[in-house]
């Protein structure tokens, strides 16, 4: 199970021990990560678990589909490393992964 | 289940109806249903015999019936083949004449909808929103004070409209003292004369008030437009990139998008978190007991409530949809009221329970690109809303049966008799 870290917005550390083939969002929501709302329930459809990722993790995950571009489009704090976290599948390569989220989810 | 819907007297007899008829004859959109709230027989109905289900109806002419959630979901986020655009036809199940249209961004294809809608977005943010919160307390606060008490009074008029109304004034930086006239405009600009001549009785009278509410916001634009950059909605069009050489159908449109989208809709689940929590004395004494489930109850109510009962789209090519051929041109209906309902997405979706897990997976908001920019702002005006009442009253009684707008696009109440005892 990888070890994943979400630092909230006010920088409070939440560690999780993660499933292999859930994903990142279901590490957050199944662990009780607060920050995550994830209200599509993992659609793509509502950019409601943006998190930030450091460059260096992007090429151990699924590049951003034209979907999750057009929904990312529209969040609040659009930036580099930017991602849905319903669209990151948790593998072994991601043990040790550390993601930080935005100051709100809508 | 429906335990919540069978309590009410005539029901029994609707729900024989809806589930005796032809396929054939059930038109979901007959505003009749939704004035007597007995429209959700018959989408338990469709949802169980018929989920994508095709209608000719005498006032909105043929169109498909989405039911069911997943397929909802669908046609939400395929904004490729189900188009949005005012000039397919928009976002409603009427058919206007195309100088009718109100060209607003949610009734836009991508690029121009993106564009324009990040003109505005930034006032809903995160972090705006946490700027506001102060203000829409005090103003929460104060209006609750106001309350009339030990006498029966409307909470429709005393506090949804009125909280909301003044929301919508300060996103405006409206003149507060004429807030009454953006409810006005927003229950013009929703009204359907064919099925409700309680606002206005034509077509020709709706636009006369409509080109009033643009002389008056045209003031306030010129009065921004050549001034600094302000926060309001009406400076960040008058200054935005994509927004500033909008012609007057676009401003139009584009204002009664945001009025109607930050008054109608909140007012109508503030009445309805009232009626929910009188119908279900066992959730409101849970919230009681633990305020903490506030955060889950808000967005439980925005389901049940589900304030928009549609969304309307056109397909632009054909499609396969829950098993049936949508051809290039249909006019695809997602009745939102009816996936906030579905026992294949929901569990036990007739019921009002403040802590059911999973409470923000529902269709009211609607998903992809055009999902509720406003969303957060609503719920945290809900949340307000009902940490200040358990503070102050710990009895508001519902002295009797809401009335209910007649229509099949606002899903929402004229009035609702409460009382306060002193």
């Amino acid at each position: 199970m990888p070890k994943i870290t979400f630092i909230a917005f006010d920088g409070t550390r939440h560690e999780v021990q993660a499933t292999t083939g859930l994903s990142l969002m279901r590490a957050a929501v199944d662990n009780n990560v607060p920050g995550i709302d994830a209200d599509c329930g993992g659609a793509c459809a509502c950019a409601t678990c943006h998190v930030f990722v450091e460059a260096r993790w992007a090429d151990r995950m699924p590049a951003v589909s034209a979907t999750e571009e057009e929904m990312l489009n529209f969040t609040a704090e659009r930036r580099e490393g930017s991602r849905l976290s319903c669209q990151i599948p948790i593998t072994d390569a991601l043990d040790g992964l550390t993601v930080s989220m935005p100051e709100g989810q809508h | 289940m429906t335990t919540a819907i069978a309590a009410h007297p005539a029901d029994a007899a609707a729900r024989e109806r809806a589930f005796s008829l032809p396929l054939e004859a059930i038109d979901p959109s007959d505003p009749n249903l939704f004035e007597h709230d007995t429209v959700g027989h018959y989408f338990e109905r469709l949802r169980r015999d018929d989920p994508v289900h095709r209608t000719h109806s005498p006032l909105f002419g043929d169109f498909w019936s989405v039911t069911r959630y997943q397929d909802i979901m669908a046609v939400d986020t395929n904004h490729a083949v189900y188009s949005s655009d005012w000039s397919q036809g928009g976002i409603t199940i009427f058919d206007r004449p195309i100088d009718e249209r109100l060209q607003m961004f949610i009734a836009m294809d991508p690029p121009r909808h993106d564009e324009q809608r990040k003109a505005v977005s930034p006032i809903v943010a995160p972090g705006n929103l946490a700027n506001m919160e102060k203000l829409i307390r005090e103003r929460t606060c104060m209006v609750l004070e106001g309350l009339p008490r030990n006498q029966t009074f409307d909470w429709v008029e005393h506090v949804s409209i009125e909280l909301t109304t003044l929301m919508l004034a300060t996103l405006f930086d409206f003149p507060i003292e004429d807030r009454r006239l953006l409810t006005w405009w927003s229950d013009v600009a929703t009204a359907a004369p064919e099925i409700d001549k309680s606002k206005v009785a034509t077509q020709e009278e709706r636009g006369v008030e409509l080109l009033k509410m643009r002389d008056y916001f045209t003031r306030l634009w010129n009065e921004r437009v050549n001034a600094p950059p302000k926060t309001d909605l009406i400076s960040m069009l008058a200054h935005g990139p994509s927004t500033r050489n909008m012609g007057p159908i676009e401003f139009m449109g584009n204002l009664v998008l945001l009025i109607v989208g930050g008054n109608d809709t909140t007012r109508n689940s503030m009445t309805g978190s009232m009626l929910a929590m009188h119908r279900h004395p066992e959730e409101l004494a849970k919230l009681r007991a633990n305020p903490a489930l506030l955060d889950s109850m808000v967005p439980e109510i925005i389901r049940w409530q589900t304030p928009l009962a549609h969304m309307r789209r056109t397909a632009l090519a054909d499609a396969e949809l829950g098993g049936k051929q949508i051809r290039k041109g249909d006019k695809v209906i997602m009745w939102y009221a009816s996936g906030n309902r579905d026992d294949g997405a929901i569990d036990q979706p007739d019921r009002f329970i403040i802590d059911r897990a999973r409470p923000r997976q529902h269709l009211s908001f609607g998903f992809g690109i055009h999902r509720c920019v406003g969303n957060r702002l609503a719920e945290m005006q809900l949340k307000i809303l009902w940490q200040e009442i358990l503070k102050r009253f710990p009895v508001i009684e519902v002295m009797g049966e809401p009335t209910r707008v007649r229509s099949n696009f606002v899903r929402g109440y004229t009035s609702l008799p409460v009382r306060i005892p002193a």
